[in-house]
């Protein structure tokens, strides 16, 4: 469906709740088309092309308040969606929190967010395998000791989104992305080795060359062959890029107004207060024209910004909703975030940290013996505590270069502990995805082994 | 010709001409097989949020998802809309992944013989919103009713229904209605202005509002939590390194699931990128080990009278006496391999083609006392309670993650531990099972396993066991 007929929806949504008892409504409406080829030791494995949209409605009676949604956008459709709406909002209890953003919060920013580039939707279907094809061919060809791939994986992606409510916001953007994938195997002797190269844009002409794609992965899988378990000890241990992100995902997760009204953060009650070494400024960037995180407006209707979370190791703001604010008596950041429907939680736009000086060789060269860390694996991160203890695979530092791989390992400590032991930041940030982070050592961490 | 007596037929008009006409189209440039999913997702939810039913939502969606196989290749597409010509179009591009004349297909649909592994009485969303709204207001009261350090309490009910309609080239038609109902409660507990310890219980399955009284009422699962989130306020940290390791029955389970459960998947298997490739008829495990993949157990949360695919699921043996005896397999996977399909292809909805995936994975009891067991530990700890796990099946390196453990000193149990993850490589980790213990628990129904991006409800289960070594990712 076109933008204009599916604002149309999204208006009928809110028109209909207001005259049916609703005293405050918001409708959210998302269309996706997805293409995908997948290709595997140089054949095509699998296509995939289809589209979808659906719409939330959650609506407010008083303080009350209810949410539905479906995939049927029909007039019948949407009058169904209301009514469930409705209907379920008389059993919840009053939230005296309750409500939509303030007429005078609302709004969007303008100009060219460049989030959707033209040349994604021209991409023929043949283009998309030629890049699968390319990036795991280059990847075989590498070295006689890839053996073996999982495959390769280039997608195309369209999409829409409607958000409308009844304090009189309507608004919609387009996105495309553009993704191109591979995972080759590498053997030696018993042991086999999967590693991956992952290159996404917003415009098909922003990927990186399949070939690099395939280099790199092949590059990633074959360091890890031979990789042996150490001995328990304490180092200091460098994250690449790749990893040192879920760091940056864990603060976020602390200093959501969610997590700050549950009292659920090891960050709780910390504003002003130094967190982290004095070199790591955090910051949530919603507004940048063409990243990841960029959208002229949160998930309920309030202009993107840009928020300071930590400057020089101080803590200088939370994230929060519209809900969240009310309930610390703040104001919303723009941080609203929803899949269609509910009440909104907390997201965050382009989270990275500045970077710093060094470039990784010279981290390596200053570290002199540590762990380098370049995969992460399991969910053993507790941000109430700050309890930290993770699967990590990776390469021993040793004389400050890379040497041997290592796995089968974990990495604990305290996330408080670990941002005041930040003892390098990279130069080498560079934007990929929403969470972006140079490499970042962390001294004096456990590393469980042998 | 008349309506499919199914909901597919009642509401949307939907006859057997119908699918076969969408099979004919889908087969249209050739290909060996081609299938229709059809489902229809009902929902309903109801969250509890510092003693207050703060919101609820319920909602529907719907689809098909279109699949055409040729050689080793899908050629997949889907529609929200089920009207014939988006259904058609829909067939017309998946059928692309194949080039040459039609194939033909069987007509004349058959069913299969139709069985019920979660007859429930009345639908959980067919109940009163009321009745599951004192769920979650019942679950809130005994948790702060528990102990007065618990401050925070969030419960949250969910249950849906899902219409599912498999339609194959090779003639066979299968249906299935697939109820499913949770109940969630997460605690914070903390003494004065200390630090704040979680706690999480809950459960579920195929099951109607019934199920939860007895071991499975709201208060059941809100003490549970409480109790855990207040024996975690003594915890002192893990400790660091390899170790005995004692998991505790039931959910621990997850274990096997990382282990060896999605090494043993057929996709992987067939490419060869499993740890367990071509480790048919090995020994994997110490010899008390017999692991089972059984999505037939009456109203399991993993169970399934037809998988995603219309194959009627099965118990499958992974590991019996620690010798490796078979994969998980889909249709695709037994069609390459010669073998036929073990009932484990599924998928997260319409938008997805299905895998090869678990169901309910268990280990089967040994004759080892539980208390017993733990006598033998000079040094190690007791893991009774985890959150999530994660396995690189290359590699076999798997992880999961202990939230609730106590240090074994001399035989005894003593102090609770902080959250620690456990580290261990697939093939290897079982064969250190020194002890099975003789109390097989299932889990209470809380699990979802997460595979290329598509998140499916799958059930585990073990005994006590005891593994002599294993690397705990402490930090002391």
């Amino acid at each position: 469906m076109s933008e204009a007929i599916l604002r149309d929806v999204a208006s009928l949504a809110i028109r209909l709740a207001a005259e049916r008892g609703a005293t405050d409504a918001e409708c959210t409406i998302a269309e996706g088309d997805e293409f995908s080829a997948t290709v595997r030791l140089g054949e095509v494995e699998t296509l995939k092309e289809a589209g979808s949209r659906a719409a939330g409605l959650r609506v407010l009676i008083g303080k009350r308040q209810g949410s539905s949604y479906t995939s049927d956008l029909t007039d019948e459709g949407v009058s169904q969606m209301v009514d469930a709406a409705i209907a379920i909002a008389r059993i919840t209890e009053e939230d005296p929190f309750a409500g939509l953003p303030e007429p005078e919060e609302l709004g969007q920013i303008e100009g060219d967010l460049k989030l959707a580039e033209a040349d994604v939707a021209l991409v023929e279907a043949s283009a998309r395998i030629d890049a699968a094809k390319r990036a795991e061919a280059t990847a075989l060809a590498a070295d006689p000791r890839i053996t073996n791939s999982e495959g390769a994986g280039c997608e195309t992606y369209t999409g829409c989104r409607v958000f409308a409510n009844s304090r009189g916001f309507l608004g919609s953007y387009s996105s495309t992305t553009a993704s191109l994938s591979v995972t080759p195997v590498a053997r030696e002797g018993e042991q086999m080795e999967r590693d991956y190269w992952h290159s996404i844009s917003r415009s098909w002409a922003g990927l990186e060359s399949p070939e690099d794609v395939g280099r790199k992965a092949a590059a990633r899988a074959l360091r890890r062959l031979g990789a042996r378990k150490i001995e328990t000890c304490k180092a200091t241990v460098v994250f690449e890029p790749r990893v040192a992100k879920s760091i940056l995902g864990h603060i976020f997760e602390a200093v959501t107004g969610e997590a700050i009204y549950r009292k659920s953060s090891f960050l709780l009650d910390k504003l002003n207060e130094k967190i982290a070494v004095d070199g790591l400024t955090l910051i949530d960037d919603a507004t940048m024209p063409g990243y990841f995180g960029t959208s002229p407006f949160d998930d309920e209707g309030v202009p993107s910004r840009r928020t300071v979370i930590v400057q020089n190791g101080v803590l200088k703001n939370y994230l929060y909703n519209t809900y969240s604010a009310r309930k610390l008596g703040a104001k919303t950041t723009g941080n609203g975030s929803r899949g269609l429907t509910g009440a909104a939680g907390i997201g965050h736009g382009t989270l990275f940290i500045e970077p710093g000086t060094k470039t990784p060789e010279e981290i390596y060269a200053a570290v002199g013996t540590g762990l380098y860390v370049t995969e992460l694996i399991g969910f053993g991160v507790n941000t109430v505590t700050g309890d930290y203890s993770r699967g990590a695979a990776g390469l021993w530092i040793e004389d400050g270069k890379l040497s041997y791989p290592v796995a089968e390992i974990t990495i604990a400590g305290h996330l408080s502990d670990m941002l005041k032991n930040i003892i390098h930041i990279g130069s080498d940030l560079e934007f990929r995805g929403s969470t972006c982070a140079p490499t970042i050592a962390i001294s004096d961490m456990t590393i469980s082994g042998k | 010709m008349s309506s499919l007596s199914n909901l597919f037929g009642q509401k949307f008009g939907l006859t057997e001409r119908d699918l076969e006409r969408y099979l004919a189209e889908a087969l249209s440039k050739g290909g060996d097989y081609a299938d229709l999913y059809f489902e229809y997702l009902a929902t309903s939810s109801i969250s509890l949020d510092e003693s207050l039913v703060k919101s609820a939502t319920q909602g529907v969606s719907l689809g098909v998802g279109i699949r055409v196989l040729s050689g080793e290749r899908t050629g997949y597409a889907y529609s929200d809309d089920l009207s014939p010509d988006r259904i058609l179009k829909a067939a017309r591009t998946a059928a692309c992944i194949a080039s040459g004349p039609a194939t033909e297909i069987v007509h004349g649909l058959k069913s299969g013989e139709k069985r019920d592994l979660y007859p429930v009485g009345v639908l959980a969303g067919d109940t009163p919103l009321e009745e599951r709204v004192k769920l979650v207001k019942r679950a809130d009261a005994a948790a702060r009713a528990h102990d007065s350090r618990v401050f925070q309490v969030q419960a949250i009910y969910a249950d849906s229904v899902r219409h599912v309609l498999v339609a194959t080239s090779d003639g066979r038609l299968s249906t299935d209605l697939q109820p499913m109902a949770r109940l969630n409660v997460a605690v914070l507990a903390r003494e004065g202005e200390g630090v704040p310890q979680r706690g999480y219980a809950g459960g579920g399955g195929r099951v109607g509002l019934e199920f939860f009284t007895g071991s499975h009422s709201p208060e059941a699962f809100a003490e549970d939590a409480a109790r855990q989130a207040i024996v975690q306020l003594h915890a002192i940290d893990a400790p660091a390194g390899e170790m005995t390791v004692v998991l505790g029955p039931g959910w621990p389970g997850i274990l096997l699931h990382e282990a060896v459960g999605h090494g043993l998947e057929a996709d992987f298997n067939r490419k060869g990128v499993s740890a367990f490739s071509g480790r048919v008829g090995q020994q994997v495990a110490s010899p008390l080990c017999t692991v089972v993949d059984d999505g037939t157990i009456a109203h399991r949360r993993g169970s399934l009278n037809v998988d995603d695919e219309g194959e009627p699921t099965q118990q499958n043996v992974l590991i019996e006496n620690g010798v490796l005896r078979g994969y998980l397999t889909d249709k695709l996977s037994a069609r390459l391999s010669g073998g036929v399909s073990t009932g484990s292809g599924r998928r997260e909805n319409y938008q997805h083609y299905p895998m090869p995936r678990m169901t309910n994975t268990f280990m089967l009891a040994g004759e080892s006392d539980p208390e017993e067991i733990i006598k033998t530990v000079k040094k190690g700890i007791f893991c009774t309670n985890f959150g999530g796990g994660q396995v690189d099946i290359t590699s076999g390196n798997f992880v999961f993650s202990a939230s609730e453990s106590f240090l074994i000193e001399d035989g005894k149990i003593t102090s609770p531990v902080r959250g620690a993850t456990l580290i261990g490589n697939g093939p290897e980790a079982l064969k250190h099972v020194s002890m099975v213990g003789n109390d097989l628990k299932l889990d209470l129904g809380i699990g979802v396993c997460g595979k290329e991006g598509q998140s499916v409800p799958v059930g585990v289960g073990m005994p006590t066991i005891k593994i002599d070594l294993m690397t705990v990712g402490g930090t002391r």
